[in-house]
């Protein structure tokens, strides 16, 4: 199997990206915006990774470990307020509700 | 000794102004009155001891130096608080504390019921020694101190009864109009500080005589003249003169007639070789004052108002001290000077005198037939009025028109002829002021009678004003020249005199104008009336000065006032604040709290840095 080059990854990186951007600014339900997010996370760990593969550097894959973590940390935070705001009487995943956010 | 008279002859007065203005409105009027006229009365007994031990023992240099500090000292310029008395500021010294003792215990007997009577004998004596600290400075730096302290004393006093609005404004005129030559004054000190790097006079003129090219002196002369014309109340900054009537008349006689208003004379005299190294300015000097004697002797023909009419005579007569000055003829200038000031001081303190006694009115045509009611009074306006005529042989005027008109002379016989075409006129308005005050129907009976405290000085100036022309004298009649010795280490001997015919024009032309005056206004005749054509009508508001600098100056200065009330200039800076605020309104809808938005301004910002980046 070929391994991809450098620009490939990065163009697939970039299209990834784009769509977690398109995905956090288009859509309004809270949990799909989280799941854009990750999505932009990944693009930004596989650009790591390529760049990695392309200097034969392991700090690409520490950095990807690193953003696993960060990603899932962030998935727990941002899950954590959509039950603390169902549970605060907001049945609601409409994030442009949010601004009305008191107190 | 005599270096420690002379600053206590300038601190006497000051020390009484500052106790008379710590104390006004707490201290009565006698001892308002003691302290201003007794302090100055002080200063005029040293200075007469002072210019006894001159005159009897004068010193080897020409001059009493003393320097009382030193002022400022940087690189390539320096300056001294420094007096100094020669010839010339001995005779200005004597004048005004002579003549300014003799005025302050005239105002005492005047201002006597007056509430403020403290306060009017504070800026009297401020004013007595900021014209002593013009008169002795040897620093054009430290003049500069004193021809703006008579200034605004003049100010002050003008507008004493300050709650007539036309007091205040009259007030206000007299110190804008002369502000203008004060800072024409200004330029040309300064202008001479960068070019010869001092203001010292006796250093400034020497380097005037050795003349170095760099030294602006047509400038710097122009400019003082400016200075000069404008304290001096000549033509074209003239107008605030008889204005100024509206002070009390104790100070119309000291300021505007013996003392401040002749500075400008004196600036002149004090840095004539400056003015003669520039013939274009002495010619200047002589026709300003050649226009001013003729303009100002035709208003006085046709007012009304007793002391407008010496106020425009004043002016008359400083010009001829000018015409004096733009001829060469130094000695005539400062002798008409001091005879001019102990006459019109006279005349002004008459003036008063009258006008107390007739219930305050001052318009001529309403006094009338008053010589029998006040004949002291009388006999000192007449004393007065015929110096002023320069009637021949007895009357100090005389004298020092006729050594004026012999200068004129040698200069250019049109000056010459100018000049007796004003002496012409003075002769006749004054004593149509005369004649039509003291003779003839009576229309206000006078009141009271004029204190002591008032009529002593008035017999002081009147034998003053007769016998005080006596120090000086033409040849043909007696060889006296007292004056001119004195002053001849400043000014050099005296110009030759002239054909004796002149001196005969002289004396007819006077008795003359006398002659017509009693024609056209002797009791009961037709012309006893104001004269109320057009040309009297442009003469009695002086020529329309006033009418054409309204329209050149004072109108347009409202009218962009006016405009400027909105203030343009304020609009730059609301300019500013409006934009931000309404640039800060737009940013606040970015603020909608709406986290798409949010992160879409973010990408945006992104996607916009990384273009940037890219780019460069």
């Amino acid at each position: 199997m070929n391994a991809a080059s450098p620009t490939q990854a990065l163009l697939l990186a970039t299209i990834l990206f784009a769509t977690g951007l398109l995905g956090v600014l288009a859509r309004r339900n809270l949990l799909l915006m989280l799941m854009s997010i990750e999505i932009m996370l990944n693009a930004a760990a596989l650009a790591f990774i390529a760049a990695g593969a392309r200097w034969h550097a392991a700090q690409g894959q520490v950095m990807f470990l690193m953003i696993l973590s960060l990603a899932a940390a962030e998935a727990a935070v941002g899950l954590a307020i959509i039950l603390r705001l169902h549970a605060a009487g907001r049945p609601t995943l409409d994030a442009d509700t949010g601004n009305r956010l008191k107190g | 000794m005599d270096a420690l008279l002379l600053p206590l002859i300038v601190f006497c007065p000051l020390l009484a102004a500052g106790i008379l203005f710590v104390s006004t409105g707490r201290m009565p009027a006698r001892p308002s009155c003691v302290i201003g006229a007794g302090s100055v009365g002080l200063s005029a007994l040293l200075a007469g001891r002072l210019a006894a031990g001159f005159l009897a023992a004068p010193p080897p240099t020409g001059a009493l130096h003393v320097t009382l500090w030193s002022w400022m000292q940087v690189e390539g310029f320096s300056t001294r608080i420094a007096f100094a008395l020669d010839p010339l500021s001995l005779v200005m010294m004597l004048v005004v504390t002579g003549v300014g003792f003799l005025i302050l215990l005239y105002a005492g007997g005047y201002m006597h019921d007056d509430p403020d009577i403290a306060r009017f004998f504070g800026c009297m004596t401020l004013f007595v020694a900021a014209m002593l600290v013009l008169v002795f400075s040897s620093d054009l730096l430290s003049l500069y101190i004193g021809w703006e302290g008579v200034g605004i004393c003049s100010y002050l006093l003008i507008g004493f009864w300050h709650t007539d609005a036309a007091n205040v404004a009259a007030a206000r005129k007299a110190f804008i109009v002369t502000r203008i030559g004060d800072a024409a004054m200004l330029c040309g000190l300064l202008l001479l500080a960068t070019q010869a790097g001092t203001l010292d006079i006796a250093a400034l003129l020497h380097i005037v005589a050795t003349g170095p090219a760099q030294l602006l002196p047509t400038t710097a002369a122009f400019l003082l003249l400016g200075g000069a014309v404008a304290k001096s109340a000549q033509v074209p900054l003239q107008t605030w003169l008889p204005d100024a009537m509206a002070g009390p008349t104790p100070v119309s006689a000291l300021i505007h007639a013996a003392t401040m208003v002749t500075a400008g004379v004196y600036l002149i005299a004090r840095l004539h070789p400056l003015f003669m190294a520039v013939p274009a300015a002495m010619t200047a000097v002589a026709l300003v004052g050649l226009v001013t004697l003729l303009l100002a002797a035709g208003s006085a023909l046709v007012q009304t108002d007793i002391k407008r009419i010496l106020a425009y005579s004043t002016m008359s007569q400083i010009g001829y001290m000018f015409l004096a000055l733009g001829s060469g003829a130094w000695q005539a200038a400062i002798f008409h000077l001091v005879t001019h000031a102990f006459f019109k001081a006279l005349l002004f303190m008459a003036a008063g005198a009258i006008i107390l006694r007739v219930h305050h009115r001052q318009d001529i045509y309403q006094m009338g037939g008053l010589a029998p009611a006040m004949p002291g009074v009388f006999a000192a306006f007449l004393a007065g009025a015929a110096a002023l005529a320069g009637l021949p042989l007895l009357t100090a005027g005389f004298y020092s028109k006729e050594m004026i008109l012999q200068g004129a002379w040698h200069a250019n016989p049109l000056l010459w002829a100018g000049a007796l075409l004003g002496a012409f006129a003075t002769a006749i308005y004054i004593f149509r002021c005369v004649f039509i005050v003291f003779f003839g129907t009576r229309h206000t009976e006078p009141k009271g009678h004029t204190g002591a405290t008032m009529a002593i000085p008035l017999a002081c100036l009147a034998i003053l004003a007769l016998a005080g022309g006596w120090m000086e004298m033409p040849d043909t009649i007696a060889p006296v020249h007292l004056l001119s010795h004195l002053l001849s280490p400043l000014f050099g001997t005296p110009m030759a005199e002239g054909p004796s015919w002149l001196l005969w024009a002289g004396s007819l032309v006077p008795l003359t104008g006398v002659g017509v005056a009693w024609l056209l206004w002797r009791p009961r005749t037709q012309a006893r009336t104001t004269p109320e054509d057009a040309i009297a009508r442009l003469a009695r508001t002086g020529w329309g000065f006033d009418t054409l600098y309204d329209m050149l100056f004072v109108r347009p200065f409202i009218t962009l006032g006016r405009l400027n009330q909105s203030d343009i200039c304020d609009r730059l800076s609301d300019a500013t604040a409006a934009t931000a605020r309404t640039g800060g309104r737009m940013l606040s809808h970015m603020q909608s709290g709406q986290v798409r938005r949010y992160a879409g301004w973010i990408a945006a910002g992104t996607v916009v840095a990384l273009c940037l980046g890219i780019r460069a």
